[in-house]
């Protein structure tokens, strides 16, 4: 396929527009004014209109086919959803920071507030800040905010525990936030090893950061008496939030210790990502907490009136402009009311099973190195199909060439050669047991025709990448 | 001859006149696979003996890398910086990333010999 200045021939266009009539920009300065041309190109609209849409035909996505990439939660996002952000469309991002213009912006400061307030409830927090863009940036909010409480404390911390089983993004939020980092790892029964830890943990631990269910979608049995030695520790329980999915309406992360959480509304309810973003991260803290949240906090009165409150003294400061990403929230606040707490107890309880089909049906043709019963997502290994050569990089493009987005591959990365499946709840039996055939296909196809998965994929429109000269020769330039 | 010493982690280092050479087995640089990046210490940084001393991407993780023994750095293997590839093809010779002024040989006791990591391979 041709890109776009490939298919340009000078002086064609798609629209002709009035020459203008307005003296050419006198007022600008000689050194401001372009010498050339934009090195823009020239296309006819019909042929914009087919290169676009062609190119969208290679794109591949959660509206077109299934998509059970671990640890992500690609889930459906229903397009009414669409239509709340919508109805916020028409207030400027700065109505509220202009004097007296929270009067204008009731209702969305209110949708704010009210979806703060949800996610406390869901996540057993007090309060909840919505500014964080996106998880990642929720994780380094939640631990600028354990380091403003210890520091607040007058508490001499160095160090922050992950479990090896953790999303990189943990110890790397910790380390850039200036804490060195503490892994331990994961036990047989395939969570973070409960005797280890307790050697790990002293007085110098500031936080102890975990995903529950962990990356291997397992729930941790210990999580309790695991929050209680770190509290005596005075170190804080970090809970991130990527497989909240699993556990929403069931557990409360706030009941059994966490005192900080990120939330990826992107993930777990519903709102686009996956190159549609952008993501949002909101972060919920217990009561100690609440003091050195990003500022402005909306808070309300006593006559039901939403308020910005600006307190700078404690506070961590602003982590985002315009309380973060509005659009986004306004999906996930219609998401919630829409499906209510039924709802939402019933999205958990249908990803978890689903999963467990998934894990029942393929587990006599794949490693299940953890084998028991799991939450959202299940994590096979490769191993048998390397006997024969096959790794899981081929096994995800072979999927590929059978109309399916690869599972997430070689993570978590203690299990070699990971294959980690989340299917969600919003994936039908029909579905699930059309991709289950074709990976069973690709087990066979592993001990009689191995070369077949080597060879994928073949019916894309560039075959295998080389990834290791992409990253080893990074050579990236703009056309013009 | 030099004597080679391994830790858990898969580090090696080769021990000569107080001066010890430091890189990973090639089990561990096999297991990482196409290496894309090596992040080499300062000349003059002092490492306790396992401690964080550099660090390697590779097209599958990024892993950090283990001082087998406490000492000061005194020459990196700057040929890394542009072919990183070098530690895919040579791990236990060319592949070396560092050399070290020991601080302390009574710490080898917390390595194990060749034939020792074999063994511990095995279990692995």
């Amino acid at each position: 396929m041709q890109l776009i200045y490939e298919k340009s021939v000078a002086g064609r266009r798609g629209v002709k527009l009035p020459l203008s009539d307005v003296p050419a920009a006198a007022a600008l300065p000689e050194k401001l004014l372009r010498k050339a041309s934009a090195a823009l190109p020239e296309v006819s609209e019909l042929d914009l209109v087919r290169h676009f849409t062609n190119l969208s035909r290679r794109n591949y996505s959660l509206d077109t086919n299934f998509y059970p990439l671990g640890s992500c939660t690609m889930k459906y996002n229903a397009k009414v959803l669409e239509n709340a952000a919508v109805l916020f469309a028409p207030f400027h991002p700065m109505t509220a920071l202009l004097p007296g213009g929270v009067e204008f912006c009731q209702g969305n400061l209110g949708m704010l507030y009210d979806l703060g307030q949800m996610l406390a409830d869901i996540t057993g927090m007090d309060e909840v800040t919505t500014q964080p863009l996106a998880g990642a940036q929720g994780e380094m909010t939640g631990i600028l905010l354990i380091s403003a409480y210890h520091r607040a404390k007058g508490n001499k911390k160095k160090y922050v525990v992950v479990p090896d089983s953790s999303h990189g993004t943990n110890p790397a939020s910790a380390a850039i936030a200036g804490y060195e980092i503490i892994t331990v790892p994961t036990a047989p029964y395939g969570d973070m090893d409960i005797e280890l830890f307790k050697k790990a943990m002293t007085d110098e631990v500031a936080a102890v950061m975990m995903t529950c269910p962990n990356t291997l979608g397992l729930f941790n049995p210990h999580i309790k008496e695991i929050s209680d030695i770190a509290h005596s520790h005075d170190a804080l329980m970090y809970y991130d939030g990527a497989n909240l999915n699993a556990i929403m309406g069931k557990v409360k992360p706030g009941d059994v210790g966490f005192d900080v959480i990120h939330v990826n509304l992107h993930k777990t309810f519903a709102t686009p990502h996956g190159g549609g973003g952008p993501g949002s991260g909101p972060v919920g803290v217990k009561k100690a907490l609440i003091p050195f949240l990003p500022q402005p906090r909306i808070v309300m009165d006593d006559d039901g009136k939403f308020l910005l409150e600006d307190q700078k003294s404690v506070s961590i400061g602003r982590t985002a402009n315009f309380f973060g990403n509005f659009a986004v929230m306004a999906r996930a606040y219609a998401y919630i009311i829409m499906l209510g707490r039924e709802g939402l107890i019933q999205v958990s309880e249908q990803a978890v099973l689903n999963a467990n089909y998934i894990k029942e049906r393929l587990k006599a043709y794949y490693d299940l190195p953890y084998d028991m019963i799991c939450m959202h997502e299940c994590v096979f290994s490769a191993s048998k199909q390397l006997e024969h050569g096959v790794h899981a990089i081929d096994i995800a493009k072979y999927l590929i060439d059978k109309g399916y987005h690869p599972p997430t591959v070689y993570f978590p990365l203690i299990v070699k050669e990971a294959i980690m499946i989340e299917p969600t709840e919003t994936e039908s039996k029909a579905t699930m047991d059309a991709f289950i055939e074709v990976m069973i296909e690709a087990a066979i196809a592993a001990e009689t025709n191995p070369q077949l998965l080597r060879d994928a994929p073949v019916t894309t429109p560039v075959g295998r990448l080389d990834e290791t000269k992409a990253a080893r020769e990074q050579n990236v330039c703009c056309i013009g | 001859m030099a004597t080679m010493y391994f830790t858990k982690e898969h580090e090696w280092v080769k021990v000569k006149e107080g001066i010890g050479a430091i890189g990973i087995s090639e089990h561990a640089a096999h297991e990482l696979g196409d290496i894309t990046f090596v992040e080499l210490p300062k000349i003059g940084k002092t490492v306790k003996q396992f401690d964080v001393l550099a660090a390697i991407e590779s097209v599958k993780a990024a892993s950090d890398i283990y001082a087998p023994l406490s000492g000061k750095v005194i020459k990196i293997n700057e040929a890394l910086d542009d072919a990183p590839e070098i530690v895919n093809e040579s791990a236990e010779d060319a592949g070396w990333l560092a050399w070290i002024e020991i601080a302390d040989e009574t710490e080898l006791k917390n390595l194990m010999t060749h034939d020792q990591y074999n063994e511990y391979l095995k279990t692995l």
